[in-house]
């Protein structure tokens, strides 16, 4: 028995030992062809989005188990249409493909063509291949080409190609098994090449690939395109590249359209044999009908704008019920914890980790709900209609088309909502764009929001659908969004251009979403908000309950006496007394300290020192609010049970009246609406633009902003 | 800028289509754009469709190589028609 079960793991420790034939997969594609799909296939829940040593550019890697001993690493590369990058997000393909000494070139790169539209595709394949590198081709969504009357004869593509092809459809997982075994193999680059370089550049693509000691000649045409974007390049060979093309007269642009035209030429004869296109009129096709009312001038936008009611009212409609469910599991975690232990330790953990943490935990639904509805828009390609049906309002405020992607992946993170505007090429329209993504109203403002309209906006309902609290929501993504539009005028007569606008972009063809991909990023980003505002907050939990249970000298006993005796003499319930003795000493602690000292600051807005102390932790990161006001108003509480909207319920002002008043409450919404309290997208910006003056400009902007408009919103409502 | 304008009178672009209106790609007036419009498959001798316009009638988009382009009045008028 014993010698049978360690029989396998001694043969599998011998394999592993055996360094994998191939080890590093590069998953490349025009945009719509099935490549994400292809990648969430491939490697499940397996996959991370990394930062590139040096490269300053994300890129998502997963891994993809081929064997029981053999492991690959896939690295999903950006949608691009060709090797010549045209915005900064399709500048990574080369950062991977050109420096030979990079530790992520890959073994062995993946081409998905979609194979109904398989000329186009090919370009890419083409260029490739001539790189020589091994390829294999994806032809993806063959079954779907075929009912439309594209019929590919593999056989012959695999002849004139000389690389394996697999026909597969990565939505339906179809393919798939036969792509991983040919992974497993060790594959040789293609000897069939598409383009002849001309005659009179071969000297000089020559002298660059014996300088650089590059595999081929077509490497080194690459490099007298791009070696100023070629990051790996010393100062020196940039200038010697730049040197050796001035002596030939080298014009870049057009050797590019050149060779652009010959690959076509190329693919069109080889293409001949292997495709044949059976229906004559493809007018009829269902995505162009449904365009037809999708983008229409008025039910375009009526549809839009019902897509995003609908959006706001699931948010506050569908996510009540898992909300309640996770606060009443809290709420009784934490009553269960306090009916069996004591001491001070269990207070930091029910007062502080698990009050905090509870406050972020509950908007789980709401943020995966949001991420839900953005992936399903972004999924089915209505996206891009939006984006094309917002251009040229978009222009009017220096921002355009493509600008409608960040914004709206805005609502839900700032983060990647301004790595997605790298897809925008304009340089001018970009910094517009990354400027203003986060006066949208992300989904870390929800928890503010939420509980503080939950206290003076009455849920109620008009004509049985419109929630009145799902319309304010709504309100206040919509202010969010106004103040970004107008900032961006605002920009837009500061900055100047530096190079054309353009807005040319391909519409992909309306599909089903594939639920997989949409349970993928559900997932993630659900986990990426506990995780990331669960260490910010239990970090911050914990300071602020040694800041708010402690205080300097012997302040906190000369709180304790001062209750007692006024206790006394009011005639106070024991309860009552262990109240006030409570809050005298939160006032008198160092947490109480640092609000009172800033109270004076904040107190034209409505707000006092308890919140003064929320608006100080919250400045890193929004959510940290909810937390800390759940924190401070825990501490001195008689039950530590109820919830944040209760406890924020109970609280009075000196007067004895509700402290969170309709103006107070609508203060401090428009001020989380527009202030930059989030150091993560402070250091994306910082990424972005390679400078410290965007981020800085734009914590000054927005915080001067939101204190301006919460003074006016406060003097409004009282 | 000005050899646009006068090469327009003489020759018709993408930009006068009216919708549903075909004709095939002569040459490409803008180097720079033009290399984007290529890769996307913006060939001379191809056909082209105008297909739609956006609601206040810019961008628009066409029919290339049996796929939907979108793109501004700007570009399209770079994009010129054989007579």
């Amino acid at each position: 028995m014993t010698t049978a079960t360690i029989q396998p793991q001694e043969v599998q420790a011998k394999q592993a030992a055996v360094p994998p034939l191939v080890s590093k997969v590069a998953l490349i594609g025009n945009p719509n062809s099935g490549k994400s799909s292809l990648f969430n296939q491939l490697t499940g829940l397996n996959q991370k989005v990394g930062n590139f040593p040096g490269v300053t550019v994300d890129k998502k890697t997963g891994y993809c188990q081929l064997s029981p001993t053999h492991k690959v690493q896939i690295i999903d590369l950006p949608g691009t249409y060709s090797l010549y990058p045209k915005s900064l997000d399709e500048r990574v393909i080369i950062d991977l493909l050109y420096d030979p000494a990079s530790r992520h070139f890959p073994d062995l790169v993946i081409v998905t063509a979609d194979a109904s539209n398989l000329k186009r595709n090919l370009l890419l394949y083409t260029q490739l291949a001539d790189l020589k590198i091994p390829v294999v081709l994806a032809l993806n969504m063959v079954d779907v080409a075929e009912s439309e009357g594209v019929k590919i004869d593999v056989p012959a593509l695999h002849r004139e190609l000389g690389v394996p092809i697999i026909p597969m459809n990565a939505r339906k997982g179809i393919g798939i098994a036969a792509l991983k075994i040919i992974m497993s193999q060790q594959l040789e680059a293609s000897r069939v090449s598409f383009y002849e370089i001309p005659d009179e550049l071969i000297p000089v693509v020559q002298s660059i690939r014996q300088r650089f000691q590059l595999r081929n000649d077509y490497q080194a045409l690459h490099y007298a395109h791009q070696y100023k974007s070629l990051k790996f390049l010393s100062e020196e060979d940039v200038a010697w590249i730049a040197g050796v093309l001035e002596a030939v007269d080298f014009h870049s642009h057009a050797q590019q359209a050149n060779e652009t035209i010959a690959r076509y030429t190329r693919i069109n004869e080889l293409l001949l044999d292997v495709v044949r296109v059976e229906k004559v009129d493809k007018d009829e096709k269902f995505s162009n009908r449904l365009d037809q009312v999708l983008t229409h001038k008025v039910f375009g936008y009526l549809i839009f704008f019902a897509i995003l009611f609908l959006i706001f009212q699931a948010i506050f409609a569908w996510a009540s019920y898992p909300m309640d469910l996770i606060d009443r599991g809290i709420t009784s975690l934490n009553g269960l914890i306090q009916d069996n232990f004591d001491g001070p330790l269990i207070n930091l953990l029910t007062e502080g980790v698990i009050a905090g943490l509870g406050g972020v935990l509950v908007f789980v639904p709401q943020i995966a709900i949001l991420f839900a509805f953005i992936s399903i828009l972004e999924e089915t390609g209505y996206m891009a209609r939006v984006t094309f049906m917002m251009d040229k309002i978009m222009r009017k405020f220096g921002l355009n088309g493509k600008s409608v992607v960040p914004l709206i992946s805005g609502v839900a993170c700032a983060v990647p909502a301004i790595m997605s505007a790298r897809t925008i090429e304009n340089w001018k329209d970009r910094m517009i764009t990354i400027f203003v993504t986060p006066l949208m109203s992300c989904s870390a403002r929800i928890p503010v929001y939420t509980v503080l309209i939950a206290l003076v906006v009455p849920d109620k309902y008009y004509f049985g659908f419109m929630n009145l609290q799902g319309l304010v929501l709504m309100g206040l993504y919509l202010i969010g969004f106004l103040a970004a539009i107008f900032s961006a005028l605002l920009l837009k007569t500061i900055l100047k251009a530096r190079e054309r606008s353009y807005f040319i972009m391909e519409f992909p063809v309306y599909k089903m979403p594939r639920w997989k991909n949409v349970g993928i990023t559900i997932i993630e980003k659900s986990k990426a908000f506990v995780f990331e505002a669960g260490k910010v907050i239990v970090a911050i939990s914990v300071i602020l309950w040694v800041l708010a249970s402690y205080g300097p000298g012997n302040n906190f006993e000369q709180a304790r006496v001062q209750a007692i005796a006024e206790a006394k003499a009011n005639n106070l319930t024991p309860l009552q007394t262990e109240n006030k003795i409570a809050s005298y000493q939160l006032e008198s602690s160092y947490a109480g300290i640092i609000g009172r000292t800033i109270e004076p600051a904040i107190r034209p807005l409505g707000y006092d020192w308890k919140i003064g102390i929320a608006l100080l932790t919250s400045f890193a990161a929004r959510e940290v609010f909810v937390g800390t006001i759940s924190t401070i108003y825990s501490i001195g509480e008689e039950e530590n049970v109820s919830t944040i909207k209760e406890k924020l319920m109970s609280e009075k002002d000196a007067n004895g009246d509700p402290f969170f008043t309709p103006a107070r409450s609508f203060s401090l919404m428009i001020f989380y609406l527009f202030a930059m309290q989030c150091v993560s997208t402070l250091a994306i910006v910082r990424r972005e633009t390679k400078s410290w003056t965007w981020p800085a400009a734009q914590l000054l902007y927005m915080s001067g902003l939101a204190y301006v408009m919460a003074f006016i919103t406060y003097h409004i409502f009282s | 800028m000005r050899k646009r304008a006068e090469e327009q009178k003489e020759q018709k672009s993408v930009r006068d289509l009216k919708i549903g209106e075909r004709g095939v790609i002569c040459c490409l007036s803008d180097p720079e754009m033009g290399l984007k419009l290529l890769e996307m498959g913006c060939i001379p001798g191809t056909e082209v469709k105008l297909n739609s316009r956006a609601p206040f009638g810019d961008p628009i988009t066409i029919i290339v190589n049996d796929y939907t382009l979108s793109l501004r009045l700007d570009e399209a008028e770079t994009i010129l028609l054989k007579k």
